[in-house]
């Protein structure tokens, strides 16, 4: 089985419909939607869910206000500012659950609680199981949310002996992506000819030479902009970065968005179509030399 | 009149939270820009800043004397990140994971641990051609915890102007911390079911930070903008502008040129949203 991770660095990039009309195309894979602070596959993809379970992994520092004697210890040893200085309450945004605070109250009034960090659903989808996951707002374990898909949609894909699964991964460099491409035999950069597209690009490329993974790219809307996707294309030789394919900017993929459409299914002879079924051949064929 | 402090956000990336940032301090005097968006800070390239000061972001992470420690796993077993290991009877640390809590040089018995510096990120700032007083924060690659970053991004706040945040996407740590003392938010999306299914997220977060905010659709198009017209209409939130979907708009992000620049009649469109949101706090005050 062969683990593709699409990231962008910089969100709306298309990563989501790249990933969407790929799977068309693949027909019989599993999908992972490790994006889980925007989650938008299923959007596009419209997943039956088959049955869901609650991811617990954020921890809360819980104050037993008849124990407390308002010491401060709390308050000195806190690193996050998460304790109040005056009346010494536990603010859950700030708390990030490291235990510190337990460790040290003297009065033993301090304990840990976990709590939900998001729900994650097995669903069915007409190309093949999917694993997707709504993060709680305000969480901050998004990393091991994403880890947690990630992981069950690799079990799925074995037990179902698939092939391919196909992740649409995080944006940003930080934790979640880092969790979204652990393991992963390919990433598949989507970028976008902008100067913040392609600095983003950068930035997440050398995250992902850190973990030594091979890297395939496609430059979307590749001609709002044809000197800096030329600056693009540059860059990703000196990379060793494969580039497989441009996508032209259109306004019929919005269209179809819109319509929770797949612009490959859709409308097979658009353009837009044909560049991403261009795509799909280089990626197998990628895959087949590995 | 007094300052106000604005953040600006989206739930999903890509939305033109950079673009409404960047062109709405531009078309507004005494205004300070703080980009808090530290994975991925993307005002410089609209601001073209020469950057004169810098700072670095600090933060501790244990280091073990081997000679010491004993091997009693007191750390390893309190360590809630798994930042530290065992292995063959010595304690690993794994910094890039490492919260930084101070945990383990506390309960270490034999004081075998002590805590050193590590760069977590830098701060810069610059006096940009456009009079923005400009600051960025940035997160080392390799680093995952952005919010100690933004942390020390906010207390450049200069009070004695409007200061607008650029915040990280998404509704986690990050964003929080960007907008969790800010007067107003501005939520940015555009008319696709994903900016919809994005900004009903941004806006639970809002409500439950209890942040007065308001809407402003990014590529708007007549015969879509229903799609966030009747979410906002059903929640009573305002729209405050629309930008239009537009190639040339997009040709000039590509190339980091705010569109305010090409367009200047945009300014007094950013100006009038900036006074209403203001107007509406002020009269808001005054009534409670």
């Amino acid at each position: 089985m062969k683990k593709i991770t699409v990231i962008s660095g910089k969100g709306g990039t298309g990563k989501t419909t790249v990933v969407a009309n790929l799977a068309y195309l693949a027909q019989d894979l599993v999908l992972a939607d490790c994006d889980v602070d925007a989650p938008n596959l299923h959007l596009l993809l419209n997943p039956e869910v088959n049955n869901s379970s609650i991811f617990k992994s954020n921890k809360l520092a819980i104050k037993d206000q008849e124990k407390c004697t308002n010491c401060g210890v709390c308050y000195d040893v806190c690193r996050f500012n998460a304790v109040d200085p005056v009346n010494y309450e536990i603010d859950e945004y700030k708390c990030e659950g490291c235990g510190v605070c337990v460790a040290m109250c003297p009065e033993d009034a301090l304990s840990l609680k976990l709590l939900d960090t998001g729900e994650i659903y097995n669903s069915t989808t007409r190309f093949g199981p999917m694993v997707h996951a709504n993060l709680k707002i305000g969480s901050d374990n998004s990393g091991k949310l994403v880890s947690e898909v990630r992981e069950k949609a690799v079990e799925t894909a074995e037990e179902q002996d698939k092939d391919l699964l196909l992740i649409d991964g995080s944006p940003g460099i930080g934790c979640p992506v880092i969790s979204s491409i652990t393991g992963v035999d390919l990433v598949l950069f989507v970028t976008e000819p902008s100067k913040s597209g392609f600095s983003d690009l950068k930035r997440v490329a050398q995250v992902i030479q850190h973990f030594n993974i091979p890297a395939l790219a496609v430059i979307n809307k590749y001609d709002i902009n044809e000197k800096i996707s030329r600056e693009i294309e540059e860059y990703l030789k000196e990379e060793d970065i494969e580039l497989v394919g441009k996508i032209s900017y259109s306004s019929d993929v919005v269209d179809s968005l819109r319509n929770a459409q797949l612009i490959v299914e859709q409308e097979q002879d658009n353009k837009v179509s044909k560049e991403i079924e261009g795509i799909w051949t280089k990626i197998q064929n990628r895959i087949s030399q590995n | 009149m007094s300052s106000l402090k604005l953040t600006v956000l989206s739930g999903k990336g890509g939305t033109g939270k950079t673009t409404v940032s960047v062109n709405m301090a531009l078309s507004l005097p005494n205004i300070q820009l703080l980009d808090a968006d530290v994975e991925e800070p993307n005002s410089q390239y609209f601001l073209h800043p020469n950057f004169d000061n810098e700072e670095k972001i600090y933060r501790k992470v244990p280091e073990i004397n081997q000679d010491i420690c004993t091997a009693c796993r007191k750390c390893v077993d309190f360590c809630e990140y798994n930042a530290l290991a065992m292995m063959l009877d010595e304690v690993l640390v794994f910094p890039e994971i490492c919260h930084s809590c101070g945990g383990c040089e506390k309960i270490c018995p034999v004081d075998a641990i002590t805590e050193v510096d590590r760069v977590l990120g830098v701060l810069k700032h610059a006096n940009t051609d456009y009079d923005v007083d400009f600051w960025q924060g940035e997160l080392n690659i390799g680093e995952e915890s952005s919010v100690p970053v933004i942390e020390a991004l906010k207390e450049k706040a200069d009070r004695q102007k409007d200061v607008i945040i650029d915040a990280q996407p998404g509704t986690t740590c990050p964003t929080i911390e960007a907008v969790v003392d800010s007067d107003y938010g501005i939520l940015v999306t555009e008319p696709t079911p994903f900016g919809l299914s994005d900004l009903k997220i941004a806006s639970e977060l809002m409500d439950e930070l209890q942040i007065p905010h308001g809407v402003i659709i990014n590529r708007a198009e007549e015969d879509s903008d229903y799609i966030i017209e009747d979410f906002c209409e059903e929640k009573g939130i305002d729209i405050l502008l629309k930008i239009p979907f537009k190639r040339e708009f997009a040709h000039l992000y590509s190339d980091g040129i705010p569109f305010v620049i090409e367009y200047p009649d945009w300014k007094d469109k950013f100006k009038s949203v900036f006074n209403e949101i203001r107007g509406g706090l002020n009269e808001e005050n005054y009534s409670n």
